[in-house]
């Protein structure tokens, strides 16, 4: 807790009028949570709880209306350059190549290159999100995965502080989006790329996160706690479920968004959760009393005491 | 297979030519039939005969003319279609020149200030809705009820014609390039956004791209319309162009002319529109 996080999330609530004209919709509201440099943290929560809001307001695309978005030890009022947006549908300009889709983003990063420079620079970033050939192509000759791969290398090639990714993967098909994963974490730790990701699939956080954000579901979502990912640094999408606590992990996230994220409230209540501080869980880690099946609410208790964070 | 499916597509474009061919024929045949000369009305009231002049006095001829008729007059006006023989006499070719010349000048003006307005009117919600009354009530406006008005103002009738054009081809243009720009997709908006692109190059690079295929609709149709608009425009100011050609010639009344020139404005208002289909080509993206 020494190092100021990247991104710091205070207090952040979004509302909108009322379908009705009196009143207001709040979507979620007192919302706090970090992104500490070189991490991936992840947001799960089930859908109308208002996680693509979130990531538009720390994209700066969006205005949040009430607390604040920090990014970089600034408050967040627009888009930058610094915080790269890899979007759910790969937001690819159609009339332009592959190498063209990236090159735009270059040049918005370094608008003093040469058109040369540009375009080595380009094609260098389509060569490692691993598309080398395809660079004269058009989008639409491409895959639905090879499009997500032009959409990454896009947001790496403005070499951001700040990843932001908005469920990146959930319009292909498994097979594929396996693939992009195990990308994804190769391109993260190589880079140490800070990198915050929404989610709704549990064994994509697992995979990808170093720490696991549940939101209960809206109106009026919360963030509820945070999980850390104790499965080892070095882990693959093959191994991993071997380890002894993935299914600590895996089961505690699954009875969040089961159960637990739906009646969130009643909980919040029972016992001093403090949405300043939601507790970090640490799933496998110092519960060894706790077998895999207990009740959830019993687990989320018994982590108050533990949170090391 | 490939080459099966290619054989096949190409025997179905043969046999969709060949019906074309046959609909021709059958319709010439049909014409040639319902004007062949009728025997046996040769009664006819020489004073009617002499108001109607040579082909009624004939009495056994239909006044429509024969297709072989109209096939010697496009022939005569095709083989030499630029004499120039005083104002009122001059070949085919050059008074569709003149037209075409108006219709490209009129439309290109109104393209050079449909275009840049529509994409203004395209990113403004509030210039959209300030300037939509006005277009709404302009739009409908037939063209040709401009014309008293700028004959007067201009004071010239070959800038009127072609202010004319210039009304009815900015329409389908603004409402166009309006609507493109304004349907531009978010998400490529957005990139540019967190791309930090610059109001200018995002206009250039993502805008205008992106509402291209939309723009290049509302040019084709305003092509088409201007087209339309010249015949009657230039009945009116008269002077010049395929439009008086075809009045001047029902004031001879030469029906095989006029035929003719039916004929080939349908062929040029086609080649106009199909270089415009070839230039929306050139600017549509696959999504």
């Amino acid at each position: 807790m020494t190092e100021r996080p990247l991104i710091s999330v205070e207090g952040l609530a979004k509302r909108y009028p009322a379908a009705s004209g009196k009143g207001e919709t709040t979507i979620f509201e007192d919302l706090w949570f970090s992104v500490k440099r070189g991490e991936f943290v992840c947001l799960i929560g089930h859908s109308g709880c208002g996680k693509t809001t979130i990531l538009n307001v720390l994209a700066g695309l969006e205005r949040a209306s009430g607390g604040t978005a920090i990014a970089d030890g600034r408050e967040i009022a627009g888009p930058s350059l610094d915080r790269a947006v890899i979007f759910q549908g790969h937001a690819l300009m159609p009339w332009m190549s592959v190498a063209g889709n990236v090159a735009f983003a270059v040049r918005s990063r370094h608008p003093d290159w040469s058109r040369a420079r540009v375009q080595e620079h380009a094609r260098h970033y389509v060569r490692l999100v691993g598309l080398a050939g395809s660079e004269d192509k058009r989008p639409a000759q491409l895959s639905g995965g090879m499009k997500q791969r032009v959409g990454i290398a896009r947001a790496l090639s403005v070499e951001p502080k700040m990843l932001l990714m908005d469920e990146p993967f959930s319009a292909l098909d498994a097979l594929t989006r396996g693939m992009l994963q195990d990308e994804v974490l190769r391109l993260c730790r190589e880079a140490q790329q800070t990198t915050f990701m929404i989610t709704h699939d549990i064994d994509e956080a697992m995979l990808l996160a170093d720490r696991i954000v549940l939101m209960t579901n809206g109106p009026g979502a919360r963030v509820a706690e945070i999980v850390v990912n104790t499965l080892p640094r070095d882990r693959s999408r093959h191994e991993m479920h071997r380890h002894p606590h993935y299914y600590r992990i895996r089961n505690h996230l699954l009875d969040f968004l089961v159960d637990r994220s739906r009646d969130f409230a009643r909980e919040a209540a029972e016992g001093g959760w403090d949405p300043r501080h939601p507790p970090e869980v640490r799933p496998g880690e110092a519960e060894p009393a706790l077998a895999v099946n207990n009740a959830a609410p019993e687990r989320a208790r018994s982590s108050h005491h533990t949170d090391v964070a | 297979m490939a080459a099966g499916l290619i054989g096949e597509r190409g025997s179905a474009r043969l046999r969709g030519w060949l019906l074309s061919a046959g609909l021709l024929l059958a319709f010439i045949l049909a014409w040639h039939v319902a004007t062949l000369p009728e025997a046996g009305t040769g009664a006819v009231d020489p004073e009617y005969a002499k108001l109607l002049g040579a082909a009624a006095a004939q009495g056994q001829k239909s006044a429509f003319p024969t297709p072989a008729e109209v096939g010697a007059a496009l022939w005569k006006h095709v083989a030499d279609p630029f004499y120039v023989r005083g104002t009122n006499d001059m070949g085919i070719g050059i008074q569709l020149a003149f037209s075409i010349g108006r219709v490209l000048t009129g439309y290109l003006l109104a393209a050079l200030v449909a275009i840049p307005l529509g994409f203004l009117i395209g990113m403004s919600p509030l210039l959209h809705r300030a300037l939509d009354p006005f277009i709404q009530v302009l739009k409908p406006i037939s063209p040709l009820a401009w014309m008293p008005l700028a004959l007067y103002t201009i004071k010239d009738s070959a800038v009127s014609a072609i202010f004319v054009i210039f009304i009815c081809s900015i329409w389908p243009m603004l409402m166009n390039t309006a609507f493109g720009v304004a349907a531009v997709r978010k998400e490529w908006l957005n990139v540019a956004r967190t791309l930090e692109v610059g109001p200018l190059r995002r206009a250039f690079t993502v805008i205008l791209p992106a509402a291209a295929p939309t723009i290049m609709t509302g040019m084709r149709i305003s092509i088409g319309i201007a087209w339309l608009v010249i015949v009657a425009a230039e009945m009116l100011v008269g002077g010049t162009g395929i439009g008086y050609f075809v009045w001047n010639e029902w004031n001879n009344l030469s029906i095989p002319s006029i035929v003719t020139a039916i004929l080939l404005i349908g062929l040029v208002g086609m080649a106009l529109d199909l270089a415009l289909a070839r230039l929306a080509r050139l600017v549509t993206y696959p999504e």
